[in-house]
């Protein structure tokens, strides 16, 4: 075995292990001291405003989780669009109009019907299995199923939280023509860079991975995001100092 | 915290597969194989399932004559057709493969021709909708890049390759690698709360 491979699969568990580390630790002062204020995402803040609008418009609100793999690092994203999911449908599950979700890929949609039966459950609604919806599993038929959501089931919001790539462009069009508003965050560059041009309020970068912070899910999803922050100026500082040392001729 | 096996069984999971892949163990190594292949065939039966969702759905959109319910009978027809044809003949038949050249490729290939229009008019429409200066900065890369790319009408404007080359690698990369670098400090930071059991997506919430 390669000493430089173990050295380094080594250095990664450290880095995980400090992550986590730093999260507990954030979540549990946390609970003594009054909650932080986030930086301002105008997305989230227009999602929370979208959510209260379709409830009282009799709206339905669409959620789109993307066709991340369960077993590719895609999943994470996967699940923040399924933490989301959860949020949106205990708070609207009681509408005449409760959500809907589509997804590209066969976990992520039998995930997305589990959570909205939870949702309603909790709140004591009814469910019906069509809400959570397989819409296609490659990108242009996910995009051409997911279309016909946003146009024909009075949809008043769309979000788009998931593993997206350019035919992202494809399901933003449908939101515009139906004027609905599309809230959308991915992992992917070239979706990221699509998504700019195209949607009302992208999510770029780690910004979508912060959804459950930002509606509120718990004290670990804040924790996790100055977890993020530190270990971020941690990264840069490492970097500031390579270059010197590679300047100087040390490395 | 409800639901406390499930969460239990995830976490315990989620943490050998994580060790597995840390420290060279045989144990810890031959576990994380026999739980990612549980997984692989987990996956295939869940696309079953879904595929079983997506003909109920529109089955029902048939049944109940909801709009646009046309597109969902030529739906199900061709999901029985393309069901038995495949499932009887085999994917590499010549019926089979007739199928997906001649029908599923002509409608993706004609949804990317319609990509291409959609993102050429969202690029125009981004300084009307937002007319600040990232956006002028991302229009006028992004028609740099365009012209540099393709032929000019046989005209040689001096720097422009230059010019694209140099934005391909320096600003962009830059600018790629920064955002690569959130991206990967959000899905450690998800990985983590699902170790932790606060993200519960298989259940439990």
């Amino acid at each position: 075995m390669n000493t430089g491979l173990i050295t380094l699969e080594i250095l990664g568990m450290i880095f995980i292990l400090a992550f986590a580390g730093l999260m507990l630790v954030v979540a549990l002062l946390g609970r003594k001291r009054p909650a932080r204020r986030l930086r301002e995402i105008p997305a989230f803040a227009k999602l929370n405003r979208a959510v209260g609008l379709a409830v009282e418009a009799g709206n339905r609100l669409h959620m789109s989780l993307g066709r991340g793999q369960l077993l590719s690092q895609q999943s994470a994203v996967g699940f923040v669009g399924l933490s989301i999911l959860d949020r949106i449908a205990r708070w609207t599950s009681f509408s005449d109009q409760p959500p809907i979700a589509t997804s590209g890929e066969g976990t992520l949609s039998t995930l997305s019907q589990d959570t909205l039966q939870k949702a309603a459950r909790s709140v004591g609604a009814d469910y019906d299995p069509s809400r959570g919806r397989l819409a296609g599993i490659t990108p242009f038929s996910y995009a051409a199923g997911v279309m016909p959501v946003i146009h024909d089931e009075g949809v008043g919001a769309n979000m788009l939280i998931g593993s997206f790539g350019s035919e992202v462009a494809l399901i933003n069009e449908a939101g515009e023509r139906a004027g609905s508003l599309t809230l959308a965050g991915t992992d992917d560059l070239s979706g990221q860079a699509v998504l700019f041009a195209t949607t009302q309020e992208p999510l770029i970068g780690e910004e979508t991975y912060a959804g459950g912070a930002y509606l509120g899910a718990s004290g670990l999803h804040d924790a996790s995001l100055v977890a993020q922050d530190v270990f971020r100026w941690v990264i840069i500082g490492l970097i500031l100092i390579s270059v010197v040392l590679k300047l100087a001729g040390v490395l | 915290m409800k639901a406390p096996i499930s969460t239990a069984v995830a976490m315990a999971i989620g943490l050998i597969v994580l060790l597995g892949y840390f420290l060279q163990l045989d144990l810890l190594i031959s576990l994380r194989i026999v739980l990612l292949e549980w997984a692989v065939m987990l996956v295939a039966v869940a696309l079953l399932v879904g595929v079983a969702n997506l003909f109920y759905v529109h089955w029902r959109k048939v049944a109940t004559s909801q709009p646009n319910n046309l597109y969902s009978l030529v739906l199900i027809v061709m999901l029985i057709a393309t069901l038995a044809i495949v499932g009887w003949f085999g994917p590499t038949h010549p019926y089979s493969l007739w199928l997906f050249n001649n029908i599923q490729l002509p409608i993706e290939t004609s949804l990317m021709a319609l990509l291409v229009v959609v993102l050429a008019y969202a690029g125009v429409r981004l300084l009307g909708r937002k007319s600040n200066l990232l956006s002028i900065v991302f229009v006028v890369t992004l028609v740099l890049i365009l012209l540099a790319s393709g032929p000019l009408f046989g005209l040689d404007v001096p720097g422009l390759n230059e010019l694209r080359g140099w934005i391909a690698q320096v600003p962009a990369v830059a600018g790629m690698r920064g955002i690569l670098l959130g991206v990967a400090l959000g899905i450690i930071a998800t990985g983590v709360r699902v170790l932790l059991g606060a993200d519960r997506p298989y259940g439990g919430n």
